[in-house]
């Protein structure tokens, strides 16, 4: 079936089928999602597609089942895929803190659009930044990813399961309105050219003594059994020890959880990834993400044209947040601004991190930020 | 006197958890019977037990999966159904049952408990019914008989009860019963039926909660509970669902009915499947 | 002819089962179904506690001999700690 599955070629695609190809070809065998603005179109696609590749495709009856089903499509040994915007992401939150507490491989495509609540169902917001990381109770690692056109909608998603089969955990794609219905060229290179990175399997066989939730390597990631595999194995969201039975006391919650922040923490450089663009003089740093980079790239070139040394930092992963890139690139500039289409998530974090102030282009969503209030805050601080 | 022959292992040891019994459930609970039968159905069921998955959700029914010695999946509360469902649907060769108790499976539960049904998605669905939210310390919940008394109903429950029958049926179900924990052997051939049943099948099991039920509604002990059942339970055959009189209602002067409600087999689940060229 | 003399044809050849209790004592909670189901009435409270302060069953005085294997102690025990097998020689008929 590769040559359904990997539609090799240069296509005209827009983001959200970007996204649902990039699913395919990275061998997405289950999609369980509910419709909702602007990522309708992801399921739309995977509702055609899936059966064409025998997948399955599942329109489940809310978010909160969409989560668990792919989770559970997921424990039986599939790559499993669900898509949504805001209010949905909200909705599966609970189902998220399961994904990472079983440490099941899944992605979420999160097409955001104007929030909070209903908001603005057909415009662009990039509000849910702060939810990726911090959405479900708890304490625990996320990782999150910010697509900037519909190859990287095709890109990243490929990515995002390898990201989740490798480090065991539910994986975040941050699209938003603007990219996912907007309709650029997307490149698919041939089946062999990409890598499928794979789940760890135990190395004990069936029947042996095997401790399911015990980290074999310093990556902290233990292997995956699936159901059906002889194993015998219990998954259980409430606070467990290395054999998966229920511990509950104070110790064995703190080496649990702290191992699961730990995973995503020591695999850090394997996760992050930024784009740099004349950041290597800039002594005015630009930092954005998603479609707002568009804008503050221009913003950028126009400000070199006009002798100023600016530069972006775009930052494709959100989480784990690219804390050296932006110290070191902080370090040498005079200011630091930060483009988003929300009040100052990422601001937040850049000031966390910089320890210093740090002037904001923002707005609240429903239109993308232009160049020019980019432009001006760069002329402002020049 | 003399004694019974002490020994340290029951014949079902290999299929339980032996290494975690005692279980947590209260003396007098009726849960590890159902638990017993559903062990007994997977023994009986001559299939591969590696074949068998247990996913449950949030509650004192849903520590079962626990205690199984199978692939098991303890989940968040409510959604135990569409996580078997992804399960089932990636591996249709696996045998997943789901095993909850009625808080789980129809408050929070209850909008994937119907969409499941009307799928007629092939998953096998143990209810345990002792009309209460045990876990939490006995809250009433959508199967408290009305007026009965619960840590969050101190006046008297003021909500009718949900008739689980009529509702599995109304949504499509291929097969729905209802049992209590003193009818055993009916219980373990019930979750017989179900497994070689294709398409979803739906066992509700009246069980007795001595805390969290009978304590506050005078019933003193899981054993006048299971006498409750033996002396007000009546036996329907091909009854209709509809009746009103199939929602429990615990006073004296009614019977609680029992048996097979629905048997039939409309075809089961299957995902959009698309002819190669 | 009165109807009690009759006798089955087959009485010879039928055996009433017989059965052995056993019970794994720490696991019993004392909640007392398997001493007031059985048809035969062969158990009872008895005064030894387990290690969590739980009665569990004893044979009853005079009912060593009683248990006919109906399983039924086994089926409606909770805990998985009373159970009962076949005496030998003695298996379920049919």
């Amino acid at each position: 079936m590769t040559d359904k599955r990997v539609l090799t070629g240069r296509h005209f695609m827009n983001g959200d089928e970007a996204c649902a190809e990039g699913a395919i070809a990275a061998g997405c065998h289950f999609f369980g999602g509910y419709p909702i603005t602007p990522s309708t179109e992801v399921a739309e696609h995977l509702a055609r597609r899936l059966p064409e590749v025998e997948g399955v495709f599942v329109q489940m009856e809310d978010e909160l089942a969409s989560m668990a089903a792919i989770l559970g499509a997921s424990a039986a040994g599939a790559r499993a895929m669900t898509a949504t915007s805001g209010p949905g992401l909200s909705l599966m939150m609970e189902n998220i803190g399961l994904g990472m507490m079983l440490e099941i491989p899944s992605v979420i495509i999160d097409v955001q659009r104007g929030s909070p609540s209903t908001g603005l169902p057909t415009m662009p917001g990039q509000s849910d930044v702060m939810q990726a990381r911090w959405g479900s109770h708890g304490d625990y690692g996320s990782v999150a990813y910010s697509p900037w056109s519909p190859q990287e909608m095709f890109d990243l998603t490929i990515h995002c399961f390898n990201v989740a089969d490798r480090y065991r955990l539910p994986v975040l794609l941050l699209s938003d309105e603007v990219i996912g219905h907007m309709v650029e060229r997307v490149v698919i290179p041939p089946p062999e050219q990409g890598s499928r990175w794979q789940r760890k399997h135990p190395l004990t066989p069936p029947g042996e003594p095997f401790e399911p939730f015990r980290a074999t390597d310093p990556g902290l990631v233990p292997p995956m059994v699936h159901a059906g595999e002889g194993y015998k194995i219990h998954y259980t969201g409430l606070t467990h020890d290395e054999r998966g039975y229920p511990d509950m006391n104070a110790s064995t919650h703190h080496k649990l959880v702290t191992r699961l922040v730990n995973k995503v923490r020591v695999n850090r450089d394997q996760l992050v990834l930024v784009e740099n663009y004349d950041t290597q003089d800039a002594d005015i740093l630009v930092i954005s993400f998603g479609c707002t980079a568009r804008s503050a790239r221009q913003a950028v070139r126009e400000a070199r044209q006009a002798g100023i040394r600016a530069g972006l930092l775009r930052l494709v992963s959100l989480w784990p947040f690219p804390e050296q890139q932006v110290q070191a690139l902080s370090a040498q500039a005079k200011t630091v601004i930060v483009a988003e289409m929300n009040l100052g998530q990422v601001s937040l974090e850049v000031q966390r991190v910089t320890g210093r102030p740090v002037k904001g282009v923002f707005h609240a969503g429903g239109a993308m930020i232009p160049p020019a209030p980019i432009l001006e805050a760069i002329r402002e601080s020049a | 006197m003399t004694s019974p022959q002490m020994v340290d292992r029951h014949p079902l040891d290999d299929l339980i958890r032996a290494d975690r019994m005692p279980h947590i459930w209260c003396p007098g609970c009726g849960i590890g019977i159902a638990m017993r039968c559903y062990a007994q159905g997977i023994l009986d069921s001559g299939m591969e037990i590696d074949r068998h998955v247990v996913v449950s959700g949030i509650g004192c029914s849903g520590r079962v999966a626990g205690y199984m010695n199978i692939d098991s999946y303890h989940t968040t509360h409510g959604r135990a159904i569409p996580f078997a469902t992804g399960i089932k649907l990636a591996k249709p060769e696996l045998m997943v049952t789901v095993f909850s108790g009625d808080g789980d499976l129809a408050a929070i539960g209850g909008n994937h408990l119907i969409h499941a049904a009307r799928r007629n998605i092939d998953i096998k669905v143990i209810c345990i019914n002792n009309f209460n939210f045990g876990m939490t310390g006995g809250q009433f919940g959508p199967t408290s008989p009305k007026g009965s008394l619960a840590s969050t109903a101190p006046y008297g429950n003021p909500e009718m009860p949900f008739n689980l029958p009529y509702l599995l049926a109304a949504a499509g179900a291929n097969y729905v019963s209802r049992w209590t924990t003193l009818h055993a052997r009916q219980l373990k051939e019930a979750v017989l039926d179900a497994f070689r049943k294709p398409g979803f099948t739906f066992i509700e099991v009246l069980a007795p909660c001595p805390v969290g039920y009978g304590k506050s509604n005078n019933i003193n002990d899981g054993l006048e509970e299971m006498e409750l059942y033996r002396t007000r339970c009546q036996l329907v055959q091909d009854g209709d669902v509809r009746d009103e009189d199939l929602v429990i209602d615990m006073r004296e002067d009614k019977p609680i009915f029992i048996g097979k409600f629905v048997d039939r087999d409309r075809p089961p689940y299957q995902p959009v499947q698309v002819q190669s060229e | 002819m009165k109807v009690f003399d009759r006798k089955p044809l087959n009485i010879d050849k039928v055996h009433i089962p017989r059965g052995n209790v056993y019970l794994i004592v720490d696991r019993c909670k004392g909640c007392e179904l398997c001493i007031h189901f059985c048809p035969q009435q062969v158990l009872e409270v008895s005064g030894g506690m387990n290690a969590k302060g739980y009665h569990y069953p004893a044979i009853a005085p005079g009912k060593e001999n009683a248990c006919v294997n109906c399983e039924f102690c086994t089926l409606i025990c909770s805990e998985f700690a009373i159970f009962t097998l076949p005496v030998n020689g003695a298996a379920n008929d049919g």
